[in-house]
This record gives structure tokens, sequence and C-alpha cells, in this order.
């Protein structure tokens, strides 16, 4: 690492996290002034404006210029989405973990300004007041979670286009565009003309960010005093000249190109997941061979300038979420998960040496954020996956490991041409998409475990007494398994139609009030089919909505199965009267629960069936329901930390969990259930069907032991390319003992570095919650093996 | 065709090459006070009380007919010398405080377990391990698992004293892919006085499955006191420079980690106060029979 990366990463690592108003005033003010305008316009209006007015900053000695707020993690707030009380300023002010400092200016801002020209008039009022009352209910149950009510949709990434074409080409392309609308013949000429116009505002917006930064570099180079450092400054001057309006043209100016995309996409909105270079490497490569071939870059100068690029990442934490939004993703981390490694379009190898370049990043960065992973193909060369390994073992979370074959085949299922399925990857925690043609939008975490306890009490949720769910059976009625699982399916049916009807109305209220025209334009088919991001303007457009539970709820079905109605051990009613109980008074019953019945990740037909089960019932219930996009509902299992807020949600269950404790994360067993080490964890995985799915998450956590010295790599290498060969689609790896985490527990002052993976992502293990700590620390640990 | 084991162990990567799934054998000959694996020498069934997993519900007391278990001051006591070992307390005790080691199983129970993780044993040349106690102690069992594993073509090891017949071990040999051989000390007598058994057939079996062009991996257990001496290491390196085909030779530091299983079993464990080798002095042992063979290793 040179000095100036250690300089700007300690600066990144030292900066903290603050709010800043300027961004809220800036949209006010844009919106007081659009006057009668179309959404899609008045959305560029307001970028436009940002992006001339807002403070722009230069750090000291940086090469890869530009932050989203004024400095290093000061972060944007979005009124227009989600309006932040004065409450909420405090809290976020004061509170424990992910705190955001508020100064009193923005205090003063918020009261005098920004909340009286926004409460009652943001989106996320109007999301809250559309919804039904059996929404709101099942919401408030802890049913299901609710992703855009303060985010707004974005689970997308970007392909290669901007490193072949600059902003110029695509304000032609935008203007052949409206040239050729058909006024006569095309009923949507006049709103495909406004979303166009709305886009060719955002290319000019871009492009004026980056030349004031050229202008502030110019003028910061004339008064340099250091002629290397001048030197610099005019290289950071003539390339923001140059990109994002012209295609790049050197390996500087592709990271350069990006990062100013990326600030586009999360000032004008703050999407989930952020924003994403997606196949870096890929994109990288043909800068980095001609570079190197006229000798105009070296190995060290391109590591240099992607640990550069690296750092920006880090500065921009996530936007802060309030509420339910806040306990079921809290963290800084914003999910931007780039790529390395996997298939090229036409179906060969694509690992090059940046792909290795990048793993040296990572392993060296040690950042949280942005978060990386490789995608690993069949294809791809063992030294690849080995030099992965010897990052992952350092016990960091990343990058964790896709199988590059089930994602394509993932993708193809879904209908996609084969190109665009290579050309993609994943992202977020482990998403599959079509990168830069693809919407796919999770719209929320689904609790499978509090079905299933509405459904053991006739549709009564036993924590308020609230009849959220129809009367599916009473307990006597219930005389076989079938009968359980069939009254089940009929309650996931029902909070699921509730979920989707939701679902449809939110996804009106962003196409019609929240437009995203720069989004937009760098999205295939944006452009040629003058329609918004927002609106089914993508290529592809797919929702998920993310079963959490999976493996309390295979042990729950388990149990119930063979203790109840195959054994007669136990009889429904003595469990549920257990579970009411919380099992106090029944520790008896909670061992039999506990020891006796068959658990998923143990590879036990029993238990993996029932798995099986639950995978399908809620594959049955959400595939292939249409949204109001053109396109689909998927599935994927992934929880980021909301299992442990559904788990707070949720009483005992029969796999002998204790109320209030957290679910099963992502495919993972229950912690602690799996007893036969990982290739038993990997079998039982194995045995659902990836590809039916759009991702799932899988955690294995090993002490550093079982990693150690070269065979520790290739069983790390072993055990992934055999869970791929089963179909899995992902696996990441947690690298620490127990001792350590109880140890950071106890003492986090001496362990702040300390970084876990907590699901589809690495964060702090000191940022984490105190439950969250406790289940990382309970998830079974492979040593011995 | 049945067998008694005590595990089966999947994920194995210490037991041979590649990821495996070790099977063990209960049952053992020799009588090493070392023994990490105490619940392995004994052939019939045992049980094993883990007093820190007892919620002391007390139903194993009347599900004991030989009245073995009782309850004083509200703690669970087991009588062992009453106690029969069926077993019948076990099934009550849904905390896993009593549980049973060994059990019998089938032949096709043992490879249908086996069969499970073939994608791993193919992905890194793993394969099957049988273990123990010794596995040869139940020679019949052991043949007929090492056939089926080669009519599958899963690779083979297993881990001996070699203790057993040269011409049951002529038999299985064709079966097996690896023997990993333990060799405990040169000495006759002392080896006589430490595991109750000569090693004069021991050592000639490992010399036959060498001059047979067997692989082998010779596995040493160092024990501070009883068998780390420079004489005896000496002996060993030069006894081994006289085999053909010795692939390895792995030298096991003493460890106390057995130490709790003693006493779950009810047992003394005599060399409870045996401090674990320092690294110095393993440092001196690897040295000094890499004077005599190339490939040694700590740990396998």
């Amino acid at each position: 690492m040179t000095e100036r990366v250690r300089k700007l990463r300690e600066q990144s690592l030292q900066a903290v996290p603050t709010l800043t108003p300027e961004r809220a005033l800036l949209v006010t003010d844009a919106y007081a002034e659009a006057g009668c305008v179309s959404a899609p316009v008045r959305r560029a209006l307001a970028f436009k404006h940002i992006m001339e007015q807002r403070c722009i900053c230069l750090n000291e000695g940086e090469l890869i210029v530009g932050e989203r707020g004024p400095a290093p993690k000061a972060t944007f707030t979005y009124p227009e989405l989600c309006c932040h009380s004065l409450e909420d300023l405090a809290i976020l002010d004061t509170r424990e973990k992910v705190a955001f400092a508020v100064s009193d200016d923005m205090r003063a801002v918020y009261r005098d300004r920004v909340i009286p020209a926004w409460r009652g008039r943001t989106i996320r009022e109007k999301i809250f007041e559309e919804m039904t009352q059996e929404w709101k209910d099942a919401y408030d149950a802890g049913v299901f979670t609710e992703f855009m009510e303060q985010r707004a949709p974005g689970h997308t990434v970007l392909d290669d286009k901007i490193y072949r074409k600059g902003m110029c080409d695509f304000k032609r392309e935008i203007g052949e565009r409206l040239a050729a609308l058909d006024f006569l013949a095309d009923p949507d000429a006049y709103a495909r003309q406004e979303e166009l116009r709305a886009m060719a505002i955002c290319t000019d917006a871009i492009v004026t960010l980056a030349h004031r930064h050229a202008d502030l570099a110019a003028e910061c180079a004339r008064t340099e005093s250091d002629p290397a450092r001048k030197a610099e400054l005019d290289t950071i001057a003539s390339v923001c000249r140059n990109v994002p309006a012209h295609a790049p043209a050197s390996f500087h100016e592709a990271l350069q190109a990006y990062w100013f995309v990326h600030l586009g996409v999360i000032t004008e909105l703050n999407p989930w997941d952020a924003f994403n270079p997606g196949r870096l490497d890929q994109h990288l490569y043909p800068f980095y061979v001609r570079g190197i071939a006229e000798g105009t870059l070296t190995r060290e100068s391109a590591r240099e300038l992607l640990e550069c690029f690296w750092v920006k990442f880090n500065n921009q934490p996530a936007p802060p979420k309030v509420g339910i939004t806040a306990a079921e993703s809290s963290t800084y981390t914003d999910f931007a998960n780039i790529n390395c490694g996997g298939l090229k379009a036409d179906g060969t190898d694509a690992v090059n040496e940046v792909s290795y370049l990048m793993l040296d990043v990572i392993d060296e960065m040690c950042l949280v954020q942005p978060s990386s992973n490789i995608q690993l193909s069949k294809k791809n060369p063992d030294a690849f996956l080995r030099h992965a390994g010897k990052v992952i073992r350092k016990g960091r979370g990343q990058p964790s490991i896709f199988n590059a074959e089930t994602v394509v085949e993932e993708m193809l299922r879904q209908g996609k041409s084969i190109e665009d399925a290579r050309n993609g990857g994943t992202s977020g925690c482990v998403e599959t998409g079509a990168f830069g043609k693809e919407s796919y939008i999770l719209t929320g975490y689904f609790n499978m475990p509090k079905v299933l306890e509405i459904t053991l009490h006739n549709g009564v949720d036993p924590r308020t007494g609230k009849q959220l769910g129809p009367l599916t059976g009473a307990l006597p009625e219930l005389t076989s398994f079938d009968d359980l699982l069939h009254a089940y399916k009929r309650q996931l049916h029902h909070f699921i139609d509730i979920k989707m009807r939701g679902n449809n109305v939110i996804e009106r209220i962003y196409a019609d009030y929240m437009p995203v025209p720069f989004l937009s334009l760098l999205m295939d088919d944006c452009i040629a089919r003058g329609k918004d991001y927002n609106d089914g303007g993508a290529r592809y457009n797919t929702n998920y909505i993310q079963g959490v539970g999976l493996g309390t709820m295979a042990d729950s079905l388990a149990a119930i199965n063979s203790l109840v109605f195959a054994d007669g051990v136990l009889t429904l009613a003595d469990l549920i009267g257990a579970l009411d109980a919380d099992f106090t008074g029944c520790e008896k019953t909670r061992l039999l629960l506990l020891n006796r019945a068959p658990k998923y990740g143990n590879d036990d037909d029993k238990a993996d069936m029932l798995m099986r089960e639950v995978f399908d019932a809620f594959y049955d219930e959400v595939n292939g329901r249409p949204n109001t996009k053109g396109g689909v509902y998927r599935i994927n299992l992934l929880p980021t930390t909301c299992h442990v807020y559904f788990g707070s949600m949720t009483g005992a269950t029969p796999d002998g969990r204790k109320g209030g404790t957290p679910l099963s994360e992502g495919i993972s067993p229950v912690q602690g259930a799996d007893r036969k080490g990982p290739t038993a964890v990997l079998r039982s995985a194995g045995k659902m069907d990836h590809v039916k799915t759009g991702g799932t998450l899988l955690n294995q956590k090993f002490t550093p032991q079982l990693l150690e010295g070269e065979k520790g790599i290739d069983n790390l290498g072993h055990l992934v390319r055999s869970y791929f060969t089963l179909g899995g689609h992902h696996i990441q790896f947690n690298v620490v003992t127990a001792e350590t985490l109880r140890n950071a527990q106890q003492h986090p002052e001496l362990h702040r570095d300390l970084i876990v993976r907590v699901a589809g992502y690495s964060d702090y293990f000191g940022d984490l919650g105190k439950t969250l700590q406790d289940e990382i620390i309970a998830r079974t640990e492979h040593s011995g093996y | 065709m049945t067998g008694t084991i005590f595990n089966i162990m999947r994920c194995s990567i210490n037991d041979g090459p590649g990821i495996r799934t070790t099977v063990f054998f209960k049952g053992c000959p020799l009588a090493c006070p070392w023994c990490h694996n105490p619940e392995s020498v004994a052939r019939e069934r045992e049980i094993v009380l883990r007093d820190d997993r007892c919620i002391r519900c007390g139903d194993c007391i009347d599900s004991c007919t030989s009245h073995a278990i009782s309850a004083r001051d509200g703690v669970i006591v087991t009588d062992r010398s009453l106690c029969l070992r069926c077993g019948d307390c076990i099934p009550s005790c849904y905390a896993g405080a009593r549980e049973a080691v060994g059990r019998e199983v089938s032949v096709d129970e043992v490879m249908h377990e086996i069969v499970r993780d073939r994608v791993f044993y193919d992905r890194s040349s793993g394969g099957a391990t049988f273990s123990g106690g010794e596995p040869f102690l139940q020679h019949e069992f052991l043949m007929a698992l090492l056939e089926a594993c080669k009519r599958l073509g899963i690779h083979t090891a297993v881990d001996t004293s070699g203790c057993t017949s040269p011409s049951i071990l002529e038999r299985a040999a064709p079966f097996v892919d690896l023997f990993l051989y333990d060799m405990k000390v040169m000495d006759d007598q002392k080896h006589t006085a430490f595991t109750g058994v000569s090693n004069v057939l021991l050592l000639e079996n490992l010399r036959r499955l060498t001059a047979w062009g067997k692989e082998v991996i010779v596995r040493i257990p160092v024990i501070p006191g009883l068998n780390d001496d420079p004489e005896n290491i000496r002996r060993s390196g030069e006894w081994l420079s006289s085999l053909r085909t010795i692939r390895e030779v792995h030298v096991l530091p003493y460890h106390t980690s057995g130490t709790e299983k003693y006493a779950r079993l009810g047992r003394r464990y005599a060399l409870g106060a045996t401090p674990t080798p320092d690294q110095l002095h393993l440092a001196t042992i690897l040295n000094e029979l890499r004077h005599h063979i190339s490939r040694v290793t700590l740990g396998g």
C-alpha cells in the first residue's frame, strides 16, 4: 500500500458519518421553482440544480475525486421520500449503533425549512396512507417488511456501456429517439418525450458536476507548491474534463467515469444497494492492457488507482434509516458488491490479470465497503479460487463466492438471453441480475415462521391476540401433517396476497411520482422505450420477496411431523401449550424438540425434504405472479439482518427455539443445529433447487485452524467446488473463533478492526447489536474437522 | 454382516488425503494409556454421562431396572458398579446427559453414510478411512466395507496398529489404498509394558505391507517420558529408513483433549499430569527423523 493510499484509507476510517441538509434544501428549492412540468422533468431539474449548486471537495492526495456530500461520510437526506422529524434526527445523532452526527445548524434548517416544506407530502406518508388496514396489521406484526417506504427502488448494477460511451453519446441517442417519436400512432408519445427530455437534462447535469471538479482541480494546481501533486491535479482536471462527457481513454478515466455516474445515481435518489460497477475486472481489463502496452500504466499504478477508488465507496455510508427499516438492515454498508471472475459473454473463462489485482486490493484495503465477490465458474482456474481463498481465510468475510453456472442458469430460466445472463452477476447480498439491463427489485422480507405461528393459532397472532389470517383450522381439526401443511399454505397465500397488493400500489407511486431519469438513461432499454426505470423501462423487470427463516421452518415442521404425527410422543395441543408458555416449565419438551427431531443441515432427508416442502410452498405462492411493470415475481432467500428483527416478533417455535431469539438466516441451518460438519450442511443446502431462485445465502463459519496452510486452502476450494457441483448459488465464510468474538463483545475497544460476515455483507463486529453479536457467536463453529 | 462402531465423522481432513469420512470401529487389542479416544478401547457398548447437560428431571431413575441411578441432594448419581450398560435410561434423557457409545451397524448402513459425500471425495481425491479402535479386530466387517468401497471406486484408508494376523492383512491389502500405521515404541519390553502387546508382530506386519508395495503413512505419537527419548526416536528412524514405500511420517504430539472423555466414562486418566511436548523438543525429534526419512511432518 502506498503512503497516499494509507492516508486516504486512514482518513476514511476516521471520518465521522454526518448528515448534511444540503441536498434537502436544494431539492426543496428546485421543486418550488419547477412550476408546471411533468414528473420526470421535475426530477431532472432537481437533479440539475443539485449538481450545479452542491458543495464539492477535493481531498488531499486523492486521485479519484468526488464525494456525495461536502466531505467524506457527509450524507445527504431525501426528504421527498422520507422527511426525518426532529425526533428522528435526535435518534440518529445519539443512537449507539450506526449513528450520524447532526449539527445544530442542520436541526434548525430542518425545523424552519425542510420539515414545513415536506411534512405530509412525502412518498413514505403517501405509501402508508394507501396501505390497507390488513397490510398495516401484518406489517406491524412482523409478517413482512417494506423496502420502499424510505429508500427508492434500485437493486441494479451497471454494465460496460459507460466505458464505451460518454454522456454526449447518450444525449445524442436520446435526441434521436425524441426525433423519432410518433405523436400520431403512439398514445404514449408525450410521456416518452417528457422522460427523454428529463434524461437529456441529466446528461448535462452530470457533466456539469465533472467540470466543476475539473475547475477545482485546475485551481488547486495553480496554487500547489509541490510539483508532483501539481502534476496530479492537472491530470485530475483533464480526466474530469473528458469523463463522463466522453468515453474514457485510460484506466484512470474509466474509474473516474464510473465514480461520477455512481455519485449521480446515489444523489438522484437513495436507491437500495447504492449503485455498483458490477463486473469491474471485465470493464477495466481493456484499459489495463492498453495502459501497460503504451507504458502509461504499471501494475502498481493500477493498484493505487483501484485502491483510491475503493476508498471512495467507504466514504459513502448508507443513507440513514429509521424504524423497522433500520432494524432490518442496521449498517453503514450500502451493499455495493463488486464482481470478479466468472464468464465472458461468449461463455469462456473471464478471469484476467485485473481479477487477481482486485483480489489483492480487497486483501490490502480491508474495508467494509465496497463489498466484493467472485463469480466462480468451472471454467475459472483453481489458481483464482486459491488466490481468493487466501483473502477469505483472513476472516473479513470477503470476497464471497458465487456459482457462475448457477447464476447464469437462474437468468436463463427467467427468460434472459444467454449473453445478458453471462454479462450479469450478483449484487447487494446475493441477488442475481442482468447487469445494465434489469431492474430487480427486492420488495420486502417475509417471515415464514411467523406464518406458521399464526397457522398454529388458527389465524391469530398470539403476540397481540389479533386475528390476522383466515380461520384455517383449530387444533382438533389439524389431525394430520397434511392438514397442517394445507392450513399453512392457505395462510401463506393470504399474507402474500396482502404483500403483493401493497407492492403493486407502491410500485405505481414510484412510477408516477418518483421517476429516476438519470438512472434510467444508464439502463437498457429505457432510452429506446422512452420509459423510466421505475416504470418498466428496463429490458427485464423482476420483483422479489425474500423468504426468511427457512431453517427454523424446516426444523419446526420436522419436529411436528416426527414427534407429533409419526411417533406420537407429543400432542399438538401440548406442543402449542409449551410454545405459548415460551417453554417456561416445559424444559423437557424443549429438549425433546431440540434433540430428538430431525434437523436441517445434517444431510438427513427427513428434515431436508421438509426444507424443500417449505421452499416449494413459498416458491409456488410467489413465483410467476405479475408485477405492474411487465415483469414477474421471483423468490430469493436472504435475510440481511432481518432474521433478528423477525425473531424478535415471533414467539417460541416447534424446533425448540425460544421466543424473541433470531430466526435462522438465509438458507443456513438453525444456529447450532448442524452437527455433522460442513459437508453435511452443503449436502443439505444442495437439496434445494437454487436455479428456481434469484439468490440464496449460505453462511459457513470456520475457525482459522481449518484453513491453515496450503492444505487449508485446498480444502476450502474443495468444499466450494463440491457445493457448486451440487448446484449451490452462493457461499461465504466467517473465519474467526467464538472466543475471539466473545472477547470482542466484552472489549470492543480492543477489536475495532474485527470484521465479520453478517449476511450478504461484512460489517464491523462492534457496530452490530448485542443480539446479532450473540447470534453470530452461536452459529456453528466447524472447528476440529 | 454387522459391526460395532462408535462414530462416523464426515469432513474429516486429518485421516488421509482430501476430504474423507472416517468410520471409528469400537474395540482395540492395545491399551495405550495416552489414548485420546478412550471410548474406542472396549468392544462393547458403554454409557457416557454428561453432567453438564443434566436438567435433574429424574426420569432416568425410574427407567433403570438395576437401580443404579439415584438422586442425592438434587443431583443425579449413577453407580457404575450396578450399571448393566443396557442403555434403558437413554431414551428418556432428552437433555443428552446420558448417551450410549457404540452401536451395532450393518455394512449397508455405513456405506449409506459413506456414499453421501462422494461429490467431496471426487473433487478432493478423498475417500473413506477406517479407524478405531483397531479396525482389524472386526476384520470380516472391515473386509466387507473395503470391498463395498472398492466396488464403488472410493479411495480407502485404514488406520491401524497392525495388530492382526499376516493372513488377514494379506487378504485386506489389495482393497486398501493407504495404510495409516501407528508406531509407538521400538523397544519391545517397553511396548509390552505400555500397551499390553508385543510389537514384534506389529513391526513385521509393517515390513510386509511395504514389501507388498503398499502405500503407508507412519504415525508416531510423541508421549513425553514414554517414547520421546533420543534412543527411541533414532531407532524408529533407522527402522523406517530400512523400509520401502513409506510415503510420509507424521509426528503427532501428545495432547490432553481426551481428558474430559475419561471422566464421562467414569474412568481415571492415567496420564492426567503429563505435559504436552514443547516445540523445541518436537523440533529435535523431527530433525532426528529427517536424518533417516525424507518426508516427516508435524501433525497430519
